[in-house]
């Protein structure tokens, strides 16, 4: 039967590519737990190399998780009042601060990162100090931020609900505070979600922009590549995957739910 | 306080850092860019050096490729998904969308694992006689670039197939149409549109992504690698400076593109 022969041929390639995805990362798990990955599993399983990279990395790890909460604070603090003056303006200018906003998603983070080494580079103490960093995530992730939150004005109408409030006297700062932060909250946790993700794994731009007292998690997996064993590289990339996937997982979940609240709607 | 002015205050922090942060920054590169020895025509030596037209010409290329493959798998794939329900059907659009966040670092260590030294072909094919070794090379970064580039076309063609009009298929298996023409002449053109945003993406991302080229080798001859020997090894902070205004141009260049046919936000990283 033809149509069974063309539905197996596609099922085996689509296989084919979800192996090459996946396969590799399992390995990598593996190895990480893993006695002596070029002998295998025979070798027997330990934990002895993701202790060795505890012993190592951990200041890379609690630098990464520091930078990515300072950031999403940062993010938070510049992006919602100005998706909110974004959404609400909706002229001209906005639109054109907007475009600028979103233009480090379309230029390599290495021309970004280069761009403030040039400008900053020269005030060693900012240049010594992980806020350096902190600034070049704020520059890549402000972007979600903002654009996740002005969907959501989008969809929830916060226009009507901010001329209601007005019109019965509510000051600005009420408003904000009562109105817009609570209607914006599914927008501000998936941007939160998206910040922390991103500023976690960032790589581009923060190798350039690190010194060696202020390395972050995919610096120091870069190092490891470079310099270690496999099993510890792949135990250290296995602490990241630990950190990373539950907040794909609830990026994943979110967009679903939000995508079917929009369908409902 | 007025709305107005509230309003202007809420855009006053985004405001000042971008221009601190990003505007400001960006106005140096390009003054940077023109301040060495050879000036303005800095910009013009990225096509008429032939080391830096050849590291361009590689990029490009690879990029090409990169798209091209990409598109071609993902499309096949994404309408097979999207066009029949089986069980374990969502567990493969899971495992195809799990490395969509993954930094261009990982990635570069899976390639390493699947084709590098103590990688999984090098040992299945070592068993066959000839160890096959290509992770530290051009062909490496193609697949590094894969891995990277499946994912989010997958999604984005995934989605574009499931708003294809059904009756558009059926009329022209009607008129008598096979299997074959109804995907030349009906679903590939509807298609377009999602192919040229996603392949846009695909092709910026594989332009500036650095990640994964560090990862594998520092002698891969591409454009970001080639900015940061530049400025790292050599001390040439101008030509460093010109050819990433040169990348970032191309780079925007093609999301630009994606973006008047897509509508929607797109980015690139890695």
């Amino acid at each position: 039967m033809p149509a069974r022969l063309t539905f197996t041929v596609q099922l085996l390639f689509t296989i084919l590519v979800v192996c090459f995805l996946i396969v590799p990362a399992m390995l990598s798990m593996l190895a990480g737990v893993t006695v002596n990955y070029f002998q295998g599993l025979r070798s027997g399983l330990t934990l002895q190399w993701v202790q060795q990279v505890l012993e190592l990395y951990t200041d890379t790890i609690v630098r990464s998780l520091g930078i990515a909460l300072a950031t999403l604070a940062a993010t938070l603090c510049v992006g919602v009042p100005a998706a909110y003056a974004l959404h609400r303006r909706n002229d001209r200018l906005s639109r054109a601060v907007e475009e600028i906003m979103t233009l480090p998603l379309a230029i390599p983070g290495l021309a970004i990162a280069l761009a403030l080494l040039l400008t900053y580079g020269g005030f060693s103490d900012l240049r010594r100090s992980w806020m350096f960093i902190l600034i070049g995530h704020f520059v890549f992730t402000l972007p979600f931020m903002v654009r996740s939150v002005i969907a959501i004005f989008a969809a929830v109408d916060v226009k009507t609900l901010d001329e209601g409030a007005a019109s019965l006297g509510a000051s600005p700062w009420r408003r904000f505070w009562d109105i817009i932060v609570p209607s914006a909250r599914p927008g501000i946790l998936a941007g939160s979600l998206m910040v922390v993700t991103l500023s976690l794994g960032e790589f581009n731009l923060t190798w350039m922009l690190h010194t060696p007292l202020t390395k972050t998690l995919p610096v120091g997996l870069a190092d490891s590549y470079a310099s270690m064993r496999l099993e510890v590289a792949s135990a250290y990339t296995l602490v990241f995957f630990l950190m990373i996937i539950p907040l794909l997982v609830a990026i994943q979940l979110f967009a679903d739910r939000f995508s079917l609240q929009g369908a409902r709607r | 306080m007025t709305s107005t002015s509230f309003l202007r205050l809420c855009l006053l922090p985004l405001g000042l850092t971008l221009i601190a942060f990003f505007l400001l920054p960006m106005a140096r590169l390009i003054v940077t860019g023109a301040s060495g020895p050879l000036g303005v025509n800095a910009y013009a030596a990225i096509l008429l050096e032939p080391r830096y037209r050849a590291t361009l010409f590689n990029t490009v290329v690879l990029a090409t490729a990169t798209t091209a493959a990409t598109l071609a798998i993902a499309t096949i794939a994404g309408l097979f998904l999207q066009r029949h329900r089986f069980p374990g059907r969502s567990l493969l659009i899971a495992f195809l969308t799990f490395p969509l966040a993954f930094p261009g670092v990982v990635i570069g260590f899976m390639i390493i694992l699947l084709a590098g030294r103590q990688g999984l072909i090098g040992e299945v094919t070592a068993a066959f006689g000839q160890k096959w070794v290509f992770a530290y090379s051009m062909q490496g970064l193609f697949l590094g670039y894969l891995y990277f580039s499946i994912p989010r076309v997958i999604l984005t063609i995934m989605a574009a197939v499931e708003k294809l009009d059904p009756a558009l298929e059926e009329a022209a298996r009607t008129l008598g149409a096979g299997a074959w023409a109804v995907h030349r002449d009906v679903i590939l053109p509807a298609l377009a549109p999602a192919f040229i945003a996603s392949g846009a993406i695909a092709f910026a991302t594989a332009m500036g992504a650095f990640g994964t080229a560090f990862t594998l080798a520092t002698n891969i001859d591409v454009l970001p690698m080639l900015i940061y020997t530049e400025f790292t090894l050599s001390a040439n902070i101008a030509m460093a400076a010109a050819l990433s205004v040169g990348l970032g141009l191309v780079a925007w260049a093609a999301l630009a593109l994606a973006r008047s046919f897509s509508g929607g936000t797109v980015a690139a990283a890695g």
